[in-house]
């Protein structure tokens, strides 16, 4: 460790340790120590992470590792909280739920010729389950291939209706829209003519923008034809329209981002240093 | 049975979900509840899978010296005081020998990664993590202050849990997407410049859809950014959106009837 690099740390430490301190008496409360604690860690982390935009640093990796460590631990405690405990024990057994503290559902599936109570439905996943870990042994590896076999066949099964019905037929469906509306002849449309965002000119041109954008775009997206002549320019206005989506989503995104930084800003002034109120 | 019970399997439950749709009967809709219950329990065996491949990749790390090494112990440490936190909950008003139980915990796990990934003073590493693990059973055993509970609507709740979620993860994942805005900038700023119809019409509209968030525009024109922002989101986009998802469904089903069929495999490794 280079000697600038121990004095910065030893100044990070430094203002860290001084934060706490004036930040806990600040803080009213039984845990002011663990909030003024917290509040410190998460404005350090804050700066640790912006510092990025300087050049990849210690503290920045410290920030990033730390997120892996925190993140995979509470996806493991969700997990293990609300699927294991909140949906899995009260089917399995009484005992574990008593032991738990959920109250039991148990009960059992009545096919009229076959009868299955629920703690032997739910011993299929947990089998499966651990034949998923079969994968960490090199001998018995293959056997993991069946509970990934049931979680893509049934995820194929589902996904074929439901994207099937969500993504084309009702996209289809809501693409033909009339094109006329409210439409009383020329006479009332141009004696009535506005651009106003709910007039009748702006309803009209809006659907036939949307017929005409994802018909073009379809077209710029078909790539068995050769786009020249009149699919040509259709593919052309195609490639117009996605820009436009593109730009439109760009621009959403930089904002959304913006504000996030605003948050953070705002936790830095207001919660951390306490400048703005 | 390695190749085709597998298949086999795919096809079973992939067919029944494909045709469940089109029987709506009372027992059906029972079995589809129970297929997704299912997935979702073999998922949570899944993720301690993911676990144990973070652990090894970092023990790995350690143990290879390998660039940034000593990070991996930021994250080790990270991922055991989580879980400590997510299992263990405070009974009064009182912290007693809460912190230095998890100190223990953590300094515990990385005596044991430090023996596995040494290849000397093995037993020194091994000693340490003994020494660390019996102040955190003694601790365990004697402090009454916190317990390990296994209750749902207690363990979630723990306040050092829903703490360090609020100021460990969200202030780090919301600064690093906030950093987002600065690079995206800088990219779009190579990117837009106005050389062509496609390009303008990419500039325009951001320019329109960003312009619209700023409240000194107001009093200027009105409403008219914030309609024509409208406009471009519940329009031209709309339209594009819809080309593009009508794709992805397709291709979904295409994909999603391959594997049915057991013409596409590449998820048996």
């Amino acid at each position: 460790m280079k000697r600038t690099s121990l004095i910065v740390f030893a100044v990070v430490c430094l203002i860290f340790v001084l934060s706490w301190v004036l930040k806990a008496g600040t803080i009213d409360g039984d845990n002011a120590i663990q909030d003024a604690f917290l509040v410190t860690l998460a404005s350090f982390l804050t700066l640790a992470i912006m510092s990025f935009m300087y050049k990849d640093n210690a503290y920045y990796k410290f920030a990033e590792h730390l997120f892996v460590g925190v993140s995979a631990a509470y996806w493991m405690c969700v997990g293990f909280w609300s699927t294991i405990v909140g949906n899995l024990v009260p089917r399995l057994s009484e005992g574990l739920s008593e032991a738990f503290g959920v109250p039991y559902l148990g009960g059992e599936l009545d096919f009229g010729f076959l009868t299955l109570p629920y703690p032997l439905l739910y011993f299929i996943p947990i089998i499966l389950g651990a034949f998923l870990l079969f994968r960490l042994v090199p001998k018995v590896g293959w056997l993991s291939r069946w509970p990934l076999a049931f979680i893509v066949g049934t995820f194929a099964g589902l996904n074929l209706v439901r994207y099937l019905r969500s993504d084309f037929m009702s996209q289809i469906s809501s693409t033909f829209v009339p094109l006329l509306v409210d439409w009383h002849g020329f006479g009332h449309f141009f004696a009535n003519f506005s651009l106003a965002a709910d007039g009748q000119f702006v309803a009209m041109f809006s659907n036939l923008v949307i017929f005409l954008g994802v018909v073009c775009g379809l077209i710029y997206f078909f790539f068995s034809k050769e786009h020249t002549g009149l699919f040509g320019k259709a593919s052309r206005v195609g490639i117009w329209i996605l820009m436009i989506t593109f730009g439109a989503s760009f621009g959403y995104t930089v904002m959304g981002r913006i504000s996030l930084l605003v948050g953070r800003l705002t936790f830095l002034f207001k919660d951390w240093l306490g400048i703005i109120s | 049975m390695k190749q085709q019970f597998p298949r086999l399997l795919v096809l079973v439950f992939g067919a029944f979900l494909l045709f469940q749709f089109f029987m709506p009967h009372e027992k059906s809709e029972w079995l589809y509840e129970y297929l997704l219950d299912w997935i979702i329990i073999i998922g949570i065996f899944a993720l301690a899978i993911g676990i144990w491949s973070l652990i090894r990749v970092h023990v790995d790390k350690i143990k290879n010296k390998k660039i940034g090494w000593q990070y991996s112990y930021v994250t080790l440490a990270g991922l055991v005081g989580f879980i400590v936190f997510g299992f263990t909950i405070r009974n009064g008003a009182e912290w007693g020998w809460y912190f230095p139980f998890v100190l223990s915990v953590v300094g515990m796990f990385l005596m044991i990664i430090q023996a596995m990934a040494s290849r000397a003073k093995v037993a020194m590493f091994a000693g340490l993590a003994g020494v660390f693990a019996l102040t955190a059973l003694l601790i365990g055993i004697f402090d009454k202050a916190f317990s390990f509970h296994f209750a749902t609507s207690e363990g979630l709740q723990a306040y050092m849990f829903v703490h360090s979620f609020d100021f460990i993860l969200i202030p780090i994942f919301a600064t690093m997407f906030s950093l987002l805005a600065f690079f995206i900038a800088s990219a779009a700023y190579r990117a837009f410049r106005a050389r062509s119809i496609m390009a303008t019409l990419l500039l325009l509209s951001a320019i329109i859809v960003m312009l619209r968030f700023n409240p000194y525009l107001e009093p200027v024109f009105g409403s008219y950014i914030s309609q024509t922002s409208s406009w471009l989101m519940n329009v031209p986009n709309l339209a594009a959106q819809r080309a593009i998802v009508m794709g992805v469904g397709l291709g979904i089903v295409a994909t999603g009837l391959k594997v049915i069929l057991g013409i596409e495999r590449k998820y048996m490794g």
